[in-house]
């Protein structure tokens, strides 16, 4: 019991004060895992240079028409990447090419969270007709083959940023939302959602301050792992053509170097490392998300 | 001889064991039900996406070939433009039952034709690394859960991860240059395309031979990008079920330690695994299409990218009905499969 | 090997009629944070047709107890001592013996019947499934009727067999463990934990079948529960164990009435009898929890929850001191109580 002298904290101070200290608790359970921090690492390493591309290599290094190196050189003393068939700096394309791969990455993971969240909320938190026809829609949605939905979409939509991050972000809300739903349904049962009905508390206030702050820890190691899957997909449209032709991502060179034949006249350094990018960014997303599942549910951590 | 007193007395509610073979009928129904839905579901996407999303289907479906007002209203009476939009997807509904998805605005022939030539060569690739990948992937995982810790285990799990983060296209490009080009001096072992070589007949022993040989990368590619998920998830799975307590039930009886790895822990283990797979489907035959595309194999999956540039929005159309189709197919006998693996579903 | 007994241990039946004798039984844990005694010098003995009742909290070690007869622990754990069944070491026994104890020479009937069984195989092929084992010999129509006799002696239909464990309620998936135990004609039947988590009436039954098959046959058995009153009706003899070590053993009927060691006496008061109107008064119950096994204070281990605890108490862990027929580790027997009831 707190002493008269000392001040009192309020309810929402109280609270604050425990969920900060839960979070430096999840913290440090996620910071003694070496896969997390690796990846956390691999991560701050990619936005860095993403933020910090015009310090990293000038933007005019993008510019075909002043673009003056050799149709696809090797690495040189010059050009450490090598040129592309511009012979543009396939460093300085790598470089902001980052930009765009995590932008879309990031943009569409949002969108895609949005729609599922609020869909598994909904099918997780009301029965009914409203709850089991959100279900069923999010069912069927999710057998429908997600890249020839992706290729429709963005024929229909045409090529450009903006279409891209919805044509993503509209194709990948439903495993989202099956998550949510459980997790929902998980948390429906507990005695806390009881009392707060029992209080006379409405469906939306126990929505909003009893199931959504238990179902955000969740969601947010669920959006990493989306983010990975959002740039993977960014990568594999751009490659087939759907990408913005204005902008530079990984994607994009890649499909660049497939139709000058980058392979065939093994120019390895145009074909390889926006691949391997892409690869770092998903395993960094991926260790991170996994390390945050296995933290956040304690099941999985009672396995080690 | 009943050792218990009165054998009356023992009644807590005994369940009716009779539901039992009903059970897998009536599961069988509801998937079926479900498969139909998904379908219909899946038909009025197709119907918004192509007819109502674009401004003027007309236009996208029919351009190259329209040049006069008489080919435009016969196009516009096949299709039912023009008529409220219910009745233009009672049109399209039969349209698409009687096989007819319109013509190619590149090939200038029936879809339905392009799609039928193009079938086999995905079905095999989809098919043959599907299988490949299961078998291979459920392996590793299982071999990787029971050594735990051990240097396979490691080396398994990372390699898996780093091949799960690739776009399996990617994967097929590095395959490419390195076994199809060679690099240094070390030859091409395998062609870097397409399905046949020149001047083989297909149907030929030589022929099959042929085949069989351009399609090893495509078909290594596929299954080297999903047996890496399959793998992780069946050892996730069996780590889960090694701590459940009828393994030592199993063990106390007397049974040796493989079996009670396959016969108990593995069997259970394969239900999230099957779940997964089922849930893959989908991403298989995406996976397929990128393939294709990479390694110039004439199926499905390159007919639908080659439409991209044009945009052939029949083509388009016709693909995704068949890719979903097929998918919502093959979920459906995934389902079927789970529930003869798993009772409790059944009830 | 000789079968002599220590002087502190049970002075039962004789020697050479014991079916199971568990000597100077030491089990370790190995965990994260190093090792975990969960068993410290375990003597027991089970004679044929013999029941004994091993009681104590959860933690105290006789799940692992039972769990050491067939050699179930796990690999990592450090065991040392003897496991002797009929004559013979369980714990240096190469493979092919043990194979051949395991459910033909004896079997458990395990704790929380819930997920014991195989949630995806029917109950006759889990029934069979030992038989198949250790009589291979025999022919599918000799199995299937096996498993109905077994059903059968268990109270519950032979069109069972048929049945997946989740078609079952708690009480039936006891029972099947029980018939599953029996399978083989096993001589020693080790059943941890048989009636919780089961409602009263279906408790008396399971218990019923218990001990006619134990009579019926010349079965011994070790039954273990935390339930002293359970054990007090069906069993011969009970040991009593607190934090890995047996504190009290004897006659099941003394032990209940009249416990010598405080927490014998704490378990038995737990339990109130009917028609005893002094038990309506007395404190039931005991403060604190049981000790954490990794940090073992000096001295006894129940010391810090004793009614009785006194300074030497803390400092000495009391030895098994035989009483006529029985034994308990505390050296305030007999003095008086320091408060009155």
């Amino acid at each position: 019991m707190t002493d008269i002298g000392a001040p009192r904290l309020s309810t929402r101070q109280l609270a604050r004060r425990r969920r900060a200290a839960s979070y430096r608790r999840t913290w440090k359970a996620f910071a003694a895992k070496r896969s997390g921090l690796v990846g956390l690492g691999i991560l701050v390493f990619f936005i860095v240079v993403a933020l910090g591309a015009p310090v990293l290599a000038s933007s005019r290094g993008l510019d075909v028409t002043l673009a003056n190196g050799p149709v696809l050189g090797p690495p040189s003393s010059h050009y450490v990447l090598g040129t592309d068939e511009n012979g543009r700096s396939v460093l300085t394309l790598l470089i902001w090419g980052s930009r765009i791969s995590l932008f879309v990455g990031l943009a569409a993971t949002v969108i895609s969270m949005v729609i599922g969240t609020l869909l598994g909320l909904v099918s997780g938190y009301f029965g009914g007709w409203i709850g089991r026809i959100t279900f069923r829609i999010t069912e069927w949605f999710l057998v429908i083959p997600f890249l020839p939905l992706a290729i429709a979409l963005a024929a229909v939509l045409g090529r450009g940023l903006f279409n891209i991050v919805i044509v993503i972000g509209v194709t990948s809300w439903p495993s989202t939302a099956l998550l949510i739903r459980s997790q929902t349904l998980s948390i429906k049962e507990r005695a806390y959602i009881e009392r707060a009905e029992a209080i006379g508390a409405g469906r939306w206030h126990q929505m909003g301050r009893h199931v959504l702050p238990n179902v955000m820890p969740m969601v947010f190691a669920n959006t990493t792992l989306t983010v990975a899957a959002a740039v993977l997909t960014e990568t594999t449209l751009s490659f087939l053509g759907l990408g913005d032709p204005t902008h530079t991502s990984w994607g994009t060179m890649l499909d660049s170097a497939y139709q000058v034949g980058a392979i065939t006249t093994g120019s390895w350094w145009y074909v390889i490392p926006p691949g391997v990018c892409v690869v770092l960014v998903v395993l960094a997303f991926t260790m991170i998300g996994q390390a945050l599942e296995e933290v956040l549910n304690p099941r999985l951590r009672a396995r080690q | 001889m009943s050792l218990v007193a009165d054998p009356g007395l023992i009644a807590e509610g005994e369940e009716t064991g009779s539901g039992r073979q009903h059970g897998y009928l009536s599961y069988v129904g509801v998937k079926v039900l479900g498969s139909i839905g998904s379908l219909l579901f899946m038909l009025v996407v197709n119907f918004f996406l192509f007819r109502v999303l674009p401004g003027d289907p007309a236009r996208s479906l029919g351009r190259g070939h329209i040049n006069t007002q008489a080919q435009l209203d016969a196009f516009n009476k096949t299709y039912g433009l023009g008529q409220p939009l219910p009745q233009q997807f009672w049109t399209f509904l039969k349209n698409t039952a009687h096989g007819n998805l319109g013509t190619s605005i590149q090939y200038r022939l029936p879809v339905s034709q392009l799609i039928w030539d193009r079938l086999w060569p995905t079905l095999l690739l989809v098919g043959i690394s599907t299988i490949l990948s299961t078998v291979i992937g459920v392996y590793l995982g299982i071999r990787g859960a029971w050594d735990r810790g051990s240097v396979f285990d490691k080396v398994s799990t990372g390699a898996s991860l780093t091949l799960y983060a690739m776009p399996e296209w990617w994967l097929g490009l590095m395959l490419i240059a390195g076994l199809g080009v060679g690099f240094g001096f070390v030859p091409g072992l395998f062609p870097t395309g397409g399905l046949h070589s020149a001047g083989v007949n297909p149907s030929s022993l030589h022929g099959i031979l042929d085949t069989t040989w351009h399609l090893t990368l495509p078909v290594v590619t596929l299954a080297l990008a999903y047996l890496a998920e399959y793998s992780l998830i069946m050892r996730s799975s069996l780590l889960d079920e090694l701590g459940e307590d009828y393994l030592q039930t199993a063990r106390a009886k007397g049974l040796r330690d493989v079996l009670v790895r396959n016969r108990h822990a593995v069997r259970n283990a394969l239900l999230p695994t099957t779940t997964v797979i089922a849930l893959n489907i989908g991403f298989v035959v995406s996976g397929a299409i990128t393939v294709e595309t990479v390694f110039s194999i004439p199926g499905l999956g390159l007919l639908s990218t080659d439409a991209i540039g044009v945009p052939d929005f029949p083509v388009l159309e016709g693909t995704f009905l068949v890719a979903s189709g097929g998918v919502i197919a093959a979920n459906l006998v995934a389902n079927l499969i789970y529930g003869w693996l798993d009772p409790r579903v059944r009830t | 090997m000789t079968t002599e007994t220590t002087p502190e241990a049970t002075g039962t039946a004789a020697p050479d009629a014991a079916l199971l004798a568990i000597r100077d039984l030491h089990v370790t844990y190995a965990t994260g944070e190093g090792g975990l005694p969960a068993v410290r010098g375990v003597d027991l003995t089970v004679a044929r047709g013999q029941i004994v009742g091993v009681a104590g909290e959860s933690g105290c070690g006789k799940s692992t107890l039972a769990s050491t007869v067939l050699r179930l622990q796990p690999p990592s754990a450090t065991v040392s001592g003897q496991v002797l069944f009929d004559g013979r070491d369980v714990l240096a026994m190469r493979w092919g013996e043990l194979r051949a104890v395991r459910w033909a020479g004896a079997s458990i009937v395990f704790q929380g019947a819930l997920h014991s069984l195989n949630p995806v195989h029917r109950i006759g092929a889990q029934l069979a499934e030992p038989m198949h084992i250790h009589q291979p010999g025999l022919d599918e129509a000799r199995v299937t009727e096996r498993v109905a006799e077994l059903l059968d002696q268990v109270g519950m239909a032979p069109e069972r067999a048929k049945s997946y464990p989740h078609q079952l309620s708690g009480g039936q998936k006891q029972r099947v463990m029980i018939a599953m135990a029996l399978a083989c004609d096993p001589e020693l039947v080790v059943a941890d934990e048989p009636t919780t988590a089961l409602d009263v009436m279906v408790q008396a039954q399971v218990l019923n079948v218990l001990s006619e098959l134990v009579r019926g046959r010349g079965v011994g058995m070790m039954m273990i529960s935390h339930d002293l009153s359970v054990l007090a009706d069906l069993c011969d003899r009970i040991t009593v164990m607190y934090a890995g070590r047996v504190i009290e053993e004897g006659p099941a009927d003394q032990v209940f009435a009249a416990p010598l060691h405080p927490y014998s006496g704490a378990l038995s008061a737990a339990f109130p009898r009917v028609g005893d109107p002094a038990a309506r008064f007395a404190p039931a119950g005991l403060p604190g929890d049981p000790p954490d096994p990794r940090n073992l204070t000096e001295g006894c281990s129940f010391a810090p929850r004793c009614p009785r605890a006194a300074p030497v108490c803390l400092h000495d862990e009391p030895g098994l001191v035989a009483y006529d027929d029985r034994a308990a580790a505390c050296v305030r027997i007999g003095e008086p109580d320091l408060e009155a009831r």
